[in-house]
């Protein structure tokens, strides 16, 4: 019971670092149609910060500098780098971003280096919460998910209740309308691209010391990003939350209960020992295929469900 | 007739080209490098089918060639050790096409539906399903260590063992040649010219009464069969394949030889695998930062030349095929544009390689060379020497391109004015 709710906990901590990211990323492909493959690289270049300048003042004014410093990147990029390339098309703007993500990850390694980097959990948090059971609890955890929550919170009020929102959502649908209304629709644009890329980059401040800080952070996290908008259907953030939950509680189940796949096998009459090709089969667990689920539920649902679970167009 | 003697012509300079080479750049550096090209061109091709020609962007092409490289490395061990019957191992390409096609076609026929973003996000996702599956399914893949193999396998017709590197150079060389051949006629048939439609206007094609989800499917079942018989070759020239060949990374790098070779053109590919295979392993062992100057020439071309390098040269094939004396009035403006880029390259690369050597070095030692000049990193004047030689060759660019763009619209106006004539 105790590992039940453990990994429940983890899980859904894992999805709201998850969501984060994916809510940044469906904000703004289903705004501009650009599919920010640099999307990851943003919430790496964000742990990376925070390290630098915990090194120097503490973690704390790094949780607020971090996020500032790459949304202005991220909009510097709009700016600069993907408006001229958007008379191209999204085949264009999409390239610009798979290279963007290749030079940030080079960067990173010539700044920062090939090792990872010592980017702890701050001092100040780095204690039990609560202990059920016999199991700890940090409260570093606690916090992440205190303020991914606070995050995901603002990001709907601001979203359903203010003028800016309102015009973002508008956007979101009908570009030309907005436009057309006097809305000057390549600043939101840009303003957008950079306030996502700030949500990344938080993303990056508070889970850079729990996932690791390494120059492969972005590439390991970032496909998981896209299946989680995928599945949850594209431009809808509530699908981008249930879809991030989704995958963050069965990936924390999986590995932590470790099933294995052979009970299945041995309705068959397949033995334990069976050399060749079944042997790999017999051998799989649950934790074994936790890295492949994500990109098996993402191929079901292309071909069950194409607009994912909550979308309103179809992939 | 005359075209064929032409046509025909390029395609015999190219064989005795392919014969050549191997006696000019003789030493065994030169030959691996041979090898590496031949197998790149062949992928870049196969790419370029898919995204050239079809229109459609993958981040998991290296998927087929991946695969078929396993296959085949596990034909070749079953071969040597006479668990399965003997097949040339001239012929093993074709199996590794087969194998590709074998994949290609299921995966195919779930992912083409869409073009453009969305297909691009399914073949990133099968891309990273296989990596996560090589580590996975040990039986097959091995895991991280990869499949170990050798090409020196069953009997040896006409004494060809391919033991030694050149040997498979002309394998490599004979079958580069076949599949440029083939996937060039494919360009011209029924099937070649749906496929760019498909590409230009999926609406209209759908009204004209054609499944644009099937012209899709068949160009990337045939791009994924000429990608693994790129990664058959592959196999058996390095003798080993591992879990990286299946990934994103070799997806990418064979992206950007296309793209930067040009995806527009059908020499683009071709060029950009050479370029890019030459740039490789002559500046991967020299520069630690060369990834990092491989992307940003990817990012300029998306920037700035969508046509690629290749696109660069071919927009003057007009000018030239006019009249070769319009270029005299743009040899000015072309060299001081082409000078001012190389000068503001010198100054941002010495940069970058200043910024290298004090993240990477090891020692307190701060004395490096660059542009085989001895100098002290530590000191401030090697910075300052390449930020101003950057900033400097940047306001030349700056001032240079609008001559070089000029006289570029004057000499094609000119030709215009003469085919109006």
């Amino acid at each position: 019971m105790e590992v039940f709710a453990f990994s429940l906990f983890n899980g859904i901590l894992y999805g709201m670092l998850l969501f984060m990211l994916a809510s940044g990323l469906t904000l703004i492909f289903s705004m501009m149609g650009v599919l920010n493959f640099a999307h990851a690289s943003f919430f790496m270049l964000g742990a990376y910060l925070a390290y630098q300048i915990s090194a120097y003042v503490g973690f704390w004014p790094g949780l607020v500098v971090a996020p500032l410093i790459v949304g202005v990147i991220g909009a510097a990029v709009e700016r600069w780098g993907l408006r001229p390339v958007h008379k191209f098309g999204h085949v264009a703007e999409l390239l610009f971003t798979f290279g963007l993500a290749f030079v940030i990850e080079e960067v990173v390694q010539l700044i920062w280096g090939k090792v990872p980097m010592p980017y702890d959990i701050p001092a100040s948090m780095n204690f039990a919460a609560f202990s059920w059971q016999g199991l700890d609890y940090s409260a570093y955890r606690l916090f992440m998910l205190v303020i991914s929550v606070a995050i995901f919170a603002a990001l709907f009020l601001f979203i359903a209740k203010t003028r800016i929102g309102l015009i973002i959502q508008a956007a979101l649908t009908q570009p030309n309308i907005v436009s057309a209304l006097g809305h000057d629709v390549p600043r939101i644009f840009m303003w957008t691209f950079g306030f996502g890329c700030a949500l990344a980059g938080l993303a990056g401040v508070i889970g850079g010391n729990v996932l690791g800080t390494e120059p492969a952070m972005a590439i390991t996290l970032g496909p998981i990003v896209f299946v989680v908008i995928v599945i949850g259907g594209l431009g809808s953030l509530w699908g981008a939350l249930v879809a991030a939950l989704f995958i963050g509680i069965v990936d924390n189940l999986a590995i932590s209960y470790d099933l294995s796949f052979y009970p299945l096998f041995a309705v068959f009459g397949v033995e334990r020992d069976v050399t060749g090709i079944m042997q790999d089969l017999v051998r799989l667990t649950t934790a074994s295929i936790a890295p492949v689920l994500p990109y098996f539920l993402l191929v079901l649902i292309l071909i069950v469900r194409p607009r994912g679970l909550f979308g309103t167009r179809d992939v | 007739m005359a075209g064929l003697a032409r046509r025909s012509g390029i395609w015999l300079a190219a064989v005795a080209v392919v014969l050549v080479l191997p006696w000019i750049f003789s030493s065994g550096f030169a030959i691996t490098t041979l090898n590496q090209m031949g197998v790149l061109i062949i992928f870049s091709l196969a790419y370029n089918m898919l995204l050239g020609q079809g229109g459609m962007l993958s981040f998991g092409h290296a998927v087929y060639f991946g695969l078929a490289g396993y296959s085949v490395a596990h034909v070749l061990n079953g071969i040597g050790a006479g668990t399965l019957p003997y097949v040339p191992v001239s012929l093993l390409p074709l199996v590794g096409g087969l194998v590709g096609l074998l994949f290609g076609i299921p995966i195919g026929f779930v992912s083409t539906r869409r073009a453009g973003t969305v297909f691009a996000m399914i073949s990133l996702g099968f891309a990273e399903m296989m990596t996560a599956l090589t580590l996975i399914l040990i039986v097959f893949f091995n895991g991280e260590e990869g499949v170990q193999t050798d090409r020196w396998a069953g009997p040896e017709p006409f004494g060809i063992t391919y033991g030694p590197d050149i040997q498979v150079y002309y394998l490599i060389a004979a079958w580069c040649l076949l599949a440029t051949l083939a996937m060039y006629a494919l360009t011209h048939t029924p099937f070649g010219r749906m496929s760019n439609a498909v590409r230009d206007n999926p609406e209209r094609l759908q009204f004209v009464g054609y499944s644009t989800h099937r012209v899709r499917w068949l160009a990337f079942a045939l791009s994924s069969f000429f990608a693994g018989m790129a990664g058959a070759l592959h196999a058996l020239n390095v003798e080993h394949v591992g879990f990286e060949t299946v990934g994103v990374g070799q997806s990418g790098l064979v992206l950007f030889m296309v793209w930067i070779g040009g995806a527009r053109a059908f020499i683009g590919p071709i060029f950009g695998a050479v370029v890019i295979a030459f740039l490789n392993s002559n500046l991967s062992g020299i520069t630690e930062a060369w990834l990092l100057y491989l992307g940003i020439l990817f990012m300029v071309t998306v920037m700035f030349a969508q046509g690629g390098l290749s696109g660069l040269i071919l927009m003057h094939e007009s000018i030239w095929k006019t009249d070769v004396r319009l270029f005299r009035p743009m040899v000015r403006p072309y060299a001081l544009g082409i000078g001012a880029t190389i000068v503001a390259c010198l100054g941002a690369i010495g940069l970058i390689e200043l910024i290298y050597f004090m993240s990477t070095r090891s020692t307190r030692d701060t004395g490096t060379s660059l542009y085989s000049v001895p100098v002290d990193a530590a000191s401030l004047l090697p910075w300052l020497v390449c930020a101003g030689v950057a900033a400097l060759g940047a306001e030349a660019c700056r001032r240079a391109y609008r001559p070089m763009a000029a006289s570029y619209a004057d000499a094609i106006e000119t030709v215009k004015a003469g085919a109006a004539r």
